[in-house]
């Protein structure tokens, strides 16, 4: 075959290619409006969630016209798929974000700015709840997106293991968690008094940062400048690992546990008695843990504040809803997360994913009136600060979370792990979050 | 004067070329032409990569700037600097995983080498059940890279994994120090068969003649292993241990997969800890200079090798 017949041939396919992997909405005005939105796992599954999505985007569409391209990101993948998408600037039109990464992601200016007249068009700032929304970017700033999807940490515990060892109601201060948790801590049979994520990096930094505002830290100066190596933050991770090494209350196996459903497991086969974790009815349910034997508290405060200490039982967490500044729809864009912070579709997808509502006016709904649900939304309304809104965020819970998932490894060896070490480690991430800036 | 030939050209130079001028231009230019996918894949897939990477490397390059690369400030060698201070945090995290690599490298490639070696020299000789034998060896090789490490990421759990069941232990495997242990012996596993491979194919190209004639001398088996097999296997071995260092070196895969993103310190390779760099803490220059750094070393590593073995291969001749 002659080379200049191949020619044609080669430039037509890597033309229908090159189209093909193109990303972002139709930018033809003519066309119908299409927009790309990478959604973030929640639900039990990839397929899971585009059987949620879908028949939503679908009413989207029936009511604007406008049809939306979905595809669901596992949370392994999103940070560093964003990342991509801003470096490129070939990136979805809408896209979720997990809150904490609010400050990192705005810092690279990839994102739309969502200004007072932004969020006018979604409904307006006074619709969503504080906290969620101060989880959105740096203070003094346009947020980076709106919140979608509401979270924040409980305590949850196993009434029937607490009935047995004669508790009659969830600790309501850190030394009778600690003092219960012995109390339910029976290794030869097993059972322990609390189950840790204490293998999760990102697990590890949210508890650092619960703990770390009631002992008083600010893991940053108001400049930016990091100072994890700070008494109150050195005091609140040994408080942390102390559950394991000096309480002995938790399970050594668990400095391995890289992910939730170890620990729900524990809870619910009765192997553990209380787990610090984030609204999860909805996994308990596909586990079959049976749900009158399930009980949820917030997270106890020490019973004496140390000084400066705050009233924190969880961090404000939660997904966001981002637009790419590279769109070529931002109108249709801002429809699109105006329809998914509407309330009806607040209510359906909280409902569905067991989050909580970022807006008010979703909390009619029946569904978010069980005592679980309003112990959560206490939490998150009262008692939960943001992670720190600075662009070193992603640094700071990267490098705070692999430190103490090496000293809860180093605990489990029985190596102890001690004030000094903690405040060299952290003084190690410091240095390293510094060189970043 | 001249020749009638000698017109013609310049008669064809007016129009098109002579047919046999053409064909003699196209002898000439094919290969040229061959040669030019491979060489625009080469340069899209290594070396525009590579010195994006090396410019990279002398920037401070953020998340601030990763929209705008061309906005980055420069850092001149102040990556280089701060990743070769081996008193700062980061240096020092680098030199221990660049120790950790080192061992790494070192035990996995010796027993990938040894394995394989003995396992080719062993199925040499016909019997029974030869091909089967030689078919399982190869599995670890030919299965998908992350559904074997994966299994034994399982299987190397503290409380359900085998390993522990087997042993009668209750020893962790997946974090503290015997992570490391876990890491030499998965890369083992996965990368023996490789070796294996290659000896096998090196064995098939020795003479069986010479093997027969030591043996009319009274060579013995261990005799004919040293004075035969080793000597004419070393080109073979040449290329194999110098493709499993570099593998091995550089490796990903495994320790991402056994650990997932955050590996164990005692675990932490130095691809493990140029990807955290890079990656996780956002911090690109850093990662690229550490990344140059690595290549240098190896470039270094591997031209010391082959010039040391092309010395002895011409002293042989």
């Amino acid at each position: 075959m002659r080379i200049g017949k191949i020619a044609p041939a080669l430039v037509l396919a890597l033309a229908a290619a090159a189209t093909t992997a193109c990303g972002g909405g139709d930018t033809s005005s003519s066309a119908p409006k299409e927009l790309v939105y990478w959604a973030s796992n929640q639900g039990t599954s990839l397929d899971n969630d585009k059987a949620v999505l879908q028949p939503e985007l679908d009413k989207f569409e029936k009511a604007s016209g406008i049809k939306v391209k979905l595809e669901v990101v596992p949370w392994t993948d999103l940070l560093n798929r964003i990342l991509a998408a801003t470096t490129s600037g070939k990136g979805p039109d809408v896209l979720n974000i997990g809150n904490t990464w609010s400050a990192s992601l705005q810092a690279t200016g990839a994102f739309l700015p969502f200004d007072d007249a932004a969020l006018e068009k979604v409904g307006g700032k006074s619709r969503f709840v504080g906290p969620s929304l101060a989880a959105t970017g740096a203070s003094g700033q346009p947020p980076v997106g709106v919140p979608l999807y509401g979270q924040a940490y409980g305590l949850y515990y196993n009434k029937k293991l607490f009935a047995e060892a004669g508790i009659t109601k969830p600790p309501a201060t850190w030394e009778e968690l600690v003092e219960d948790g012995k109390k339910l801590t029976k290794p030869d049979k097993g059972q322990w008094g609390l189950s840790l994520q204490a293998g999760q990096v990102t697990e590890n930094s949210h508890h650092a940062a619960i703990l770390g505002a009631q002992q008083g830290a600010q893991f940053f100066t108001p400049e930016g400048k990091p100072q994890l190596a700070s008494d109150p933050s050195v005091a609140a991770v040994q408080q942390f690992v102390d559950l394991m090494q000096k309480d002995k209350i938790v399970n050594p196996s668990n400095a391995e546990y890289a992910d939730t459903a170890k620990s729900l497991k524990d809870l619910s086969d009765g192997k553990a008695a209380m787990f610090m974790n984030q609204a999860s009815a909805g996994s308990f349910k596909n586990i079959g843990m049976d749900m009158a034997n399930l009980g949820v508290a917030p997270i106890p405060l020490p019973a004496a504040a140390p000084p400066n200490g705050r009233k924190v039982t969880s961090f404000v967490a939660g997904i966001n809803m981002s637009v790419f500044k590279n769109t070529k729809n931002p109108d249709a864009a801002l429809d699109f997360v105006k329809f998914m912070v509407s309330a009806p579709e607040q209510a359906l997808l909280n409902k569905t994913y067991g989050s909580l509502p970022t807006v008010q006016d979703a909390y009619s709904d029946a569904a978010f009136q069980t005592e679980d649900v309003k112990v959560f939304q206490s939490v998150l309304a009262n008692s939960a600060e943001p992670m720190p809104q600075v662009p070193q965020e992603s640094q700071f819970e990267t490098l705070i979370g692999t430190a103490m998932k090496a000293m809860f490894a180093d605990v489990a060896a029985g190596k102890p792990v001690d004030g000094a070490k903690i405040r060299d480690q952290l003084n190690q991430a410091d240095q390293q979050i510094a060189a970043g800036s | 004067m001249p020749t009638a030939l000698d017109d013609a050209p310049a008669v064809q130079a007016a129009g098109a070329p002579a047919p046999r001028t053409r064909r003699k231009r196209r002898r000439v230019a094919l290969p040229y032409l061959l040669l030019l996918p491979a060489i625009l894949l080469e340069l899209l897939v290594h070396l525009i990569p590579m010195i994006a990477g090396l410019v990279m490397s002398f920037f401070k390059l953020t998340q601030f700037y990763i929209r705008d690369f061309s906005s980055a400030p420069a850092a001149g060698l102040d990556n280089y600097k701060f990743v070769l201070d081996f008193n700062s945090a980061a240096g020092k995290s680098l030199l221990d995983s660049f120790w950790i690599s080192v061992l790494y490298t070192v035990l996995s490639v010796g027993f990938c080498w040894l394995f394989g070696t003995s396992a080719a020299v062993l199925m040499q000789k016909n019997f029974r059940g030869r091909g089967v034998l030689r078919t399982l060896f190869l599995v670890p090789y030919a299965l998908p890279m992350y559904a074997a490490v994966i299994t034994w990421s399982f299987m190397f759990q503290r409380d359900t994994g085998l390993v522990n069941s087997l042993l009668g232990t209750d020893s962790f495997w997946l974090i503290g120090d015997n992570s490391f242990w876990s890491l030499v012996v998965v890369s083992v596993w996965r990368n023996w068969p490789f070796a294996f491979l290659i000896v096998m194919a090196g064995l098939q190209n020795i003479p069986g003649e010479l093997y027969e004639a030591a043996a009319i001398d009274g060579a013995g088996w261990w005799r004919q292993f040293q004075a035969i097999t080793q000597p004419m296997l070393r080109p073979v071995n040449q290329v194999l241990l110098l493709v499993l260092f570099l593998w091995t070196f550089n490796d990903f895969n495994t320790p991402y997969v056994l650990f997932g993103a955050s590996a164990p310190k005692e675990a932490s390779l130095i691809s493990i800890h140029i990807y955290q760099s890079s990656f996780v803490t956002w911090n690109f220059g850093l990662g690229s200079a550490m990344s140059v750094l690595l290549l240098l070393f190896l470039l270094i590593v591997s031209t010391v090798y082959l010039g040391l073995t092309a010395r002895r291969r011409n002293a042989v001749v």
